[in-house]
């Protein structure tokens, strides 16, 4: 990025993520991918890699494709690893100069495919150091079945394999926090990012995680208006009150440097963020205040956390 | 009273899951078997038992082999690519004879194909999908009663052979909602895995008990010094690589269900002894060969109907007799004439076989199963 951000010039790219998918209104993924492929420069060409996933499912409908880049869908658990044989063979062809211009890798997978299935495929790409970027858009749940419990789901959150009722009160378990286990890679760049307001931090870090020389990672928070419960249009206030709670704090580690990207005027209590979304209903009824506060200690907990590490 | 209820597939095999007495499962969301996790999840907190949600298809298998060590009855449930995942552990299984139930609600394949479609594309592979020697039982049900009840024979099989067993529906029957009465009084048979009786020094997990070839299994915590590995092993369950124990260990741990199919095959026939057509079909599409059938028979065709509920073990003796001085044999599956290929094994060489198939996700219908009697009479 040799200017300045500006969302207007950036917006007047050629979409790479084409009108006419079929994800649902409100769902937070699509704008996360056309966020990430908008930081492409106009005239890189790009491999497209993705998981299985409502993102898959819904943006290649033969004979329709929403992608002006070359694409590849493989299975649930190794879009890294088809990520890293393309590379590394894209790099043996230009090496021996058979190929012109420049080619990015980049891998779209949701917090299934990334946080259970395919993180063991995830961790061998990044440890063996290909030059490409994974994005996982984490919605919080197997929402491309029909809203099941992941590693990335919250406490508390009500799925369908995490019920709330007399023998349980929705999931048992913290999110797994993926974002540190990927800096643990000692990858050159990890950011936690969300698309919220002018999409300045979601442009930056994918700028930066895509013309990072080596193996990057972007950890996206991508709001499911079914899985979460919430009314379509609610999707950016729903996002700005994951970042001012904390419960998603946007940072990014660069060479081991953690930085953070964004502190909130007022941290605003969970139980806003919490109240905005059917997931947590229960948590809300008389006898369960325990829950809100134990979410809020959480979140607080990993907030001072993450101050300390980025000397903030 | 027993209540009359509208059941779906994937419900009445989780409902007979409890019925069974498994009380753990652990599993990983894939379409279309997703609605038994979303049942055993529901379920099971509320009897104490455990519901797991795994990483993947292969930790999914991990866990009720290890579950089942403890001497529970554990299951799991997924479709095509979990499947595919969960083969290696399914081979350990057969290896080291741990109880466990595989149900497989198969959709099209190879790779993600039509995830929200019927196939019937995994029976071979239920049959051969791990390497090496080993036997397995697959039953393949064709009706929301037949889930209930085979689910429950599911794991009395797995119990009594010490085996892992398959259970194979398809979309089709798994997201079937159809009427589900149980008779006044009901109480299934249960049956539970053999126990050693011996002294705690003396337990040999890979003993040939002479009635069936299968040995006693203590569970862990049971006292028994108890070891157990995917290596080929010696009664004593340690690592042996001396020829005349590997092969007899393989032998008997094929032999025990090979040698018992008279117990294990299941079958329902109509009009298959008086016919000159006999059609073979399982699952789903027995429903279809059925109706077909009986259509036919009411124009005066000659034709009957053998639906194999059990797959494997392959009853040899059984089908070469049914299919013994037919005029002509027809296998209808959603594949590529998967079941055809074993009864091919079987018939005369001069009997025609037709392999009716179908691979685009779509049902075999009645009048596929007629076309295809017609093209044979």
């Amino acid at each position: 990025m040799s200017t300045v951000y500006d969302l207007k010039r950036e917006v007047e790219k050629p979409e790479r993520l084409t009108g006419g998918h079929r994800l649902c209104a409100g769902c937070g993924a699509g704008v996360v991918v056309s966020g990430v492929l908008r930081a492409l420069e106009k005239e890189d060409r790009a491999v497209i890699v993705n998981a299985t996933s409502c993102l898959e499912v819904s943006t290649f409908m033969y004979p329709y494709t929403a992608y002006t880049d070359s694409f590849i869908h493989s299975a649930f658990e190794n879009s890294a690893a088809t990520c890293s044989g393309a590379e590394a063979a894209y790099n043996a062809l230009k090496r021996r100069g058979k190929i012109d211009g420049t080619v990015k890798f980049i891998t779209f997978a949701g917090d299934g495919g990334t946080y259970d299935i395919g993180f063991q495929s995830l961790s061998g790409a990044m440890e063996r150091g290909h030059d490409m970027v994974y994005v996982c858009y984490d919605n919080e749940a197997y929402m491309n079945t029909g809203i099941q419990r992941s590693s990335s789901t919250p406490r508390f959150t009500r799925t369908t394999t995490t019920a709330v009722g007399s023998a349980q009160q929705g999931k048992k378990q913290n999110k797994k926090d993926l974002t540190e286990i990927l800096v643990a890679h000692n990858i050159p760049y990890a950011a936690q990012t969300a698309p919220m307001g002018n999409f300045r931090d979601l442009h930056s870090k994918a700028y930066k995680a895509i013309y990072t020389p080596g193996p990057c990672f972007l950890n996206v928070l991508s709001p499911c208006p079914r899985g979460w419960d919430y009314p379509m249009a609610k999707l950016p206030e729903i996002i700005k009150l994951a970042v001012d709670t904390c419960v998603w704090p946007l940072y990014e580690v660069e060479e081991g440097v953690w930085r953070l990207s964004y502190t909130p005027k007022k941290k605003l209590p969970v139980e806003d963020f919490l109240r905005s979304q059917g997931r947590f209903k229960h948590m809300f009824k008389q006898g369960n205040e325990w829950m809100i506060e134990e979410a809020q200690q959480y979140v607080d907990q990993k907030w001072d956390k993450l101050l300390e590490r980025t000397g903030a | 009273m027993n209540k009359v209820r509208l059941v779906q597939g994937n419900e009445a095999c989780a409902m007979g899951a409890i019925a069974a007495g498994s009380t753990f499962y652990a599993g990983y969301p894939i379409t279309p078997s997703t609605e038994i996790a979303e049942y055993m999840a529901r379920e099971l907190p509320k009897i104490g038992g455990i519901f797991l949600q795994m990483e993947d298809e292969i930790a999914s298998m991990g866990a009720i082999i290890g579950a089942s060590c403890t001497g529970v009855k554990a299951f799991t449930a997924t479709s095509g690519p979990g499947f595919s995942l969960m083969q290696e552990l399914i081979g350990y299984a057969a290896m080291t004879e741990i109880p466990c139930v595989i149900v497989d609600v198969q959709r099209p394949g190879p790779s993600t194909a039509l995830p929200t479609l019927s196939s019937q594309g995994d029976v071979q592979q239920a049959r051969w999908g791990c390497h090496g020697f080993h036997s397995i039982i697959a039953i393949a049900p064709s009706s929301i009663m037949e889930i209930y009840y085979q689910i429950i024979n599911a794991f009395n099989l797995a119990e009594k052979y010490r085996t892992p067993v398959i259970f194979l529906m398809d979309e089709e029957i798994g997201h079937l909602r159809e009427r589900f009465e149980l008779p006044e009084d009901y109480q299934p048979e249960i049956i539970n895995r053999k126990k050693p009786e011996s002294d705690l020094e003396v337990y040999l997990p890979y003993i040939n008990d002479e009635s069936n070839g299968v040995p006693p299994m203590a569970n862990f915590g049971d006292g028994y010094r108890y070891h157990i590995s995917g290596l080929t092993h010696n009664e004593k369950g340690f690592y042996s690589s001396v020829p005349s124990v590997v092969d007899t260990e393989i032998r008997r741990m094929v032999g025990k269900i090979e040698d018992n199919v008279d117990d294990i095959a299941q079958f329902e026939e109509a009009y298959a002894d008086d016919c000159d057509i006999l059609v073979i079909a399982y699952g789903s599409v027995a429903r279809s060969a059925q109706q077909a059938v009986e259509e036919m028979r009411a124009e005066g065709i000659s034709v009957g109907l053998l639906r194999p509920i059990v797959l494997w073990p392959f009853a040899t003796d059984y089908f070469t007799k049914a299919c013994m001085g037919k005029k002509a044999v027809v296998v209808a599956e959603m594949n590529l004439g998967q079941y055809a290929r074993e009864i091919r094994r079987i018939v005369h060489t001069d009997t025609p076989l037709k392999s009716l198939t179908r691979v685009d996700g779509e049902f075999i219908y009645p009048i596929d199963v007629i076309n295809a009697v017609k093209e044979v009479l």
